[in-house]
């Protein structure tokens, strides 16, 4: 057993995150997603991951990164399909409840992988007209349009794989979400020493220390349970895959939001603006909690199995 | 990055799984709650069992015959002993886990010599005396005077949560034996031998009814000055020593237990509400299974990580919601502590203030993880 990271993983981590404090600051990221920025990512290799050779506790190692950094866009999907369909891919789980179809970067993608219990279709972009796209997203940088109908398609896989991309799916929410849980705390942290009332830094006050420490301890917490469902999805001889990416999306969800919502609180007034970059962070953890599973949705699996 | 055990960690736990299935039915029947002398012959008598087998000081240098086991076997060896319910550490807990390891740090070798094999044999019943009515948090406080009178301290003052203080041959104490240095810099670490004049020793009725804990009361008590453990004045330091020989795995067995009381909820628990807070219950202990993983690992390998100072606050804020979730879940039916469900429930009340309270953590994390600075003290 060495549950840390190897040397390479370590290089692989560090690499991820040079290339987005160089290419994706948050400048950047705030025009959102567009086909030059999937280019840099796809260029990177951020896509091919599996294809390239690396195993799962890699993928969640990048994907950790790419979250830290907020990078915007359908990375998850464009993932999974890499290899079965080309271009950029868009994603899509029915049934998603009895709420309103809805499409994510619908400018920007080329297909739509549409996931069911009996399978995965591809629907091209063209097809899915017509689509109303909505005025004031809640996540900015996730714009959505809204579909009154999903067109068929080709089907890419049947119901195992499907089941395989929801749980693949999942753990690279999961690692993303946890990248953000930790940004959270780090851009937090630095405010707390960087603002001064009362003639000292903030982050002096054990009321404003505590709730940092709870932010750091949820992102940790959450980095265990993800690196470990990665250690488990790769080698189904140490556990079982299902339970521990189910915890791990409860963890991480739990961490990304609560700790974005720390964030807000630390930053006080500035955290309720949008020029200051807290509430994307919290608007991306609303959205990413619906996808692949629902934090409620994983724990009813965790307890059930 | 993996999970996968060695074949000869495999190899361990095999043998171990092996040997316990063969003692465990040995044992004597356990001894009830309140019967002291009954529980220190079981406790000692399987510490005597586990030295016989070559399991007695699992991290102990073999030097001083311990096992000198890796972090990871040392891992297996808690896991394996709490799932297949053999007795806990118990009465051996200080000098196993605590005086024992202070000792092969800086004890001399007299001091070694004496101790060490009969800790390990179980011959000797080790008790703390660390805190203090008034140095609790604040434990450098402390205020017990020890003053040299030739080749003794004379020691007077009062000590409070002394872990098996009625039982105990032995005690850690600190005292203060420079009153006029700054707090961390004025302690010394004595060996007390419990028997000596002036000690009265009162149990501690905690809240469930039992007394786990005592108050020692030193009144112009003679303790030798070859009983200090290092140098005069240098106590703090010595205390905090033994903190190195913490693997990351403090709480495996607690995390063990844990897992099993989240488990036999799941038949009983039918409300969609409480079966959802259970699953949330359940995802906290996996992710804090994993996080034990990776602070074993690390330790291992000389460099722990931010997860060794952060396990005892996210676990004692788990193990809460399993416990409130328990109450919820039995309702009327937990009016009987008999049910060991409910025991546990009181008993776990107390994780987050022992060994530095949770608040405590938080500021530990906040001022050596986060970087934060210290909040202005009080003159």
């Amino acid at each position: 057993m060495n549950f840390d990271l190897s040397d390479d993983q370590v290089a692989l981590r560090d690499g991820v995150r040079r290339l987005c404090e160089g290419r994706f600051d948050l400048p950047r990221i705030r025009k959102g997603f567009d086909r030059s920025l999937f280019a840099e990512l796809a260029d990177a290799g951020l896509f091919s991951l599996r294809a390239d050779g690396f195993g799962w506790p890699d993928v969640a190692i990048a994907f950790q990164e790419l979250g830290r950094a907020l990078v915007p866009g359908p990375l998850t999907w464009s993932h999974l399909a890499h290899g079965q369909v080309d271009g950029i891919v868009g994603g899509l789980e029915r049934p998603a409840g009895d709420g309103p179809i809805l499409v994510e970067h619908p400018d920007v993608i080329d297909h739509l992988a549409v996931l069911d219990d009996d399978g995965i279709i591809v629907v091209a972009r063209e097809v899915l007209e017509p689509l109303t796209p909505l005025d004031w997203p809640l996540d900015p940088l996730t714009p959505v349009s809204r579909a009154t109908v999903v067109p068929d398609g080709p089907r890419i896989g049947d119901a195992d794989l499907a089941a395989a991309w929801r749980q693949s799916g999942a753990l690279l929410t999961a690692a993303y979400q946890v990248g953000m849980a930790q940004a959270c705390v780090d851009r937090a942290g630095a405010y707390a020493l960087e603002r001064h009332q009362f003639a000292r830094p903030i982050g002096s006050f054990q009321a404003v220390k505590h709730l940092l420490a709870d932010m750091a301890v949820r992102a940790e917490v959450a980095r265990a349970a993800v690196d470990a469902a990665a250690c488990t999805v790769e080698d189904p001889t140490v556990g079982d895959p299902a339970r521990a990416v189910s915890s791990a999306k409860v963890m991480a969800g739990d961490a990304a939001r609560l700790n974005a919502k720390g964030s807000l609180q630390v930053h006080g007034g500035m955290g309720f603006t949008w020029d200051v970059d807290v509430h994307l962070y919290l608007k991306r953890a609303w959205v990413l909690d619906t996808v692949f599973g629902t934090p409620d949705q994983h724990a009813d699996a965790v307890v059930s199995a | 990055m993996d999970l996968r055990l060695s074949e000869a960690d495999e190899a361990f736990r095999a043998e171990l799984h092996a040997w316990l299935r063969a003692e465990l039915p040995r044992l004597p029947s356990p001894p009830t709650r309140d019967d002291w002398p009954a529980r220190v012959r079981y406790d000692t008598d399987w510490q005597r069992r586990l030295f016989d087998a070559g399991y007695a000081g699992m991290s102990w240098p073999r030097a001083f015959g311990g096992r000198d086991a890796s972090p990871t076997e040392q891992l297996i060896f808690l896991e394996e002993t709490t799932r297949a319910q053999a007795p806990y550490v118990g009465v051996n807990f200080v000098g196993n886990l605590h005086a024992g390891p202070t000792l092969i740090a800086e004890g001399s070798e007299t001091q070694k010599a004496e101790h060490l094999p009969r800790i390990l044999r179980g011959d000797e019943v080790w008790c703390q005396c660390f805190s203090e009515p008034e140095a609790g948090s604040d434990l450098a406080g402390l205020r017990t005077r020890a003053v040299r009178d030739g080749d003794h301290y004379v020691v007077t003052g009062q000590k409070i949560w002394c872990s098996f203080g009625q039982v105990g041959e032995f005690g850690e104490l600190l005292v203060r034996t420079d009153p006029d240095a700054t707090k961390h810099r004025g302690i010394s670490w004595l060996i007390l031998p419990m028997d000596l004049p002036g000690i009265d020793v009162r149990p501690i009725e905690t809240l469930l009814g039992s007394s786990e804990f005592c108050e020692v009361f030193l009144d112009e008590v003679r303790v030798p000055v070859a009983n200090r453990v290092g140098v005069e004045n240098d106590g703090w330091r010595v205390t905090n020593v033994t903190l190195s020989f913490e693997r990351g795995t403090a709480f495996v067995s607690e995390m063990v237990d844990a897992r099993r009381l989240a488990d036999e909820l799941r038949p009983i628990v039918v409300d969609p509400a409480e079966r959802r807070e259970l699953g949330h219950v359940l995802a906290a202990l996996d992710a804090l299974w994993a996080l034990t993983q990776r602070n074993v690992t690390q330790a291992g390998h000389g460099t722990p990580g931010p997860g060794a100072l952060m396990f005892k606050l996210a676990y004692s804020e788990a193990r809460d919601r399993l416990g409130e979730l328990t109450m919820r879940v039995l309702g009327r039916g937990a009016f009987d502590v008999h049910d060991y469900r409910v025991e546990e429930r009181l008993r776990t009340l107390s994780i987050p203030i022992a060994a530095g309270t949770s608040q405590i953590q938080r500021n530990i994390i906040g001022e050596r993880l986060l970087g934060l600075p210290k909040e202005k003290a009080w003159t």
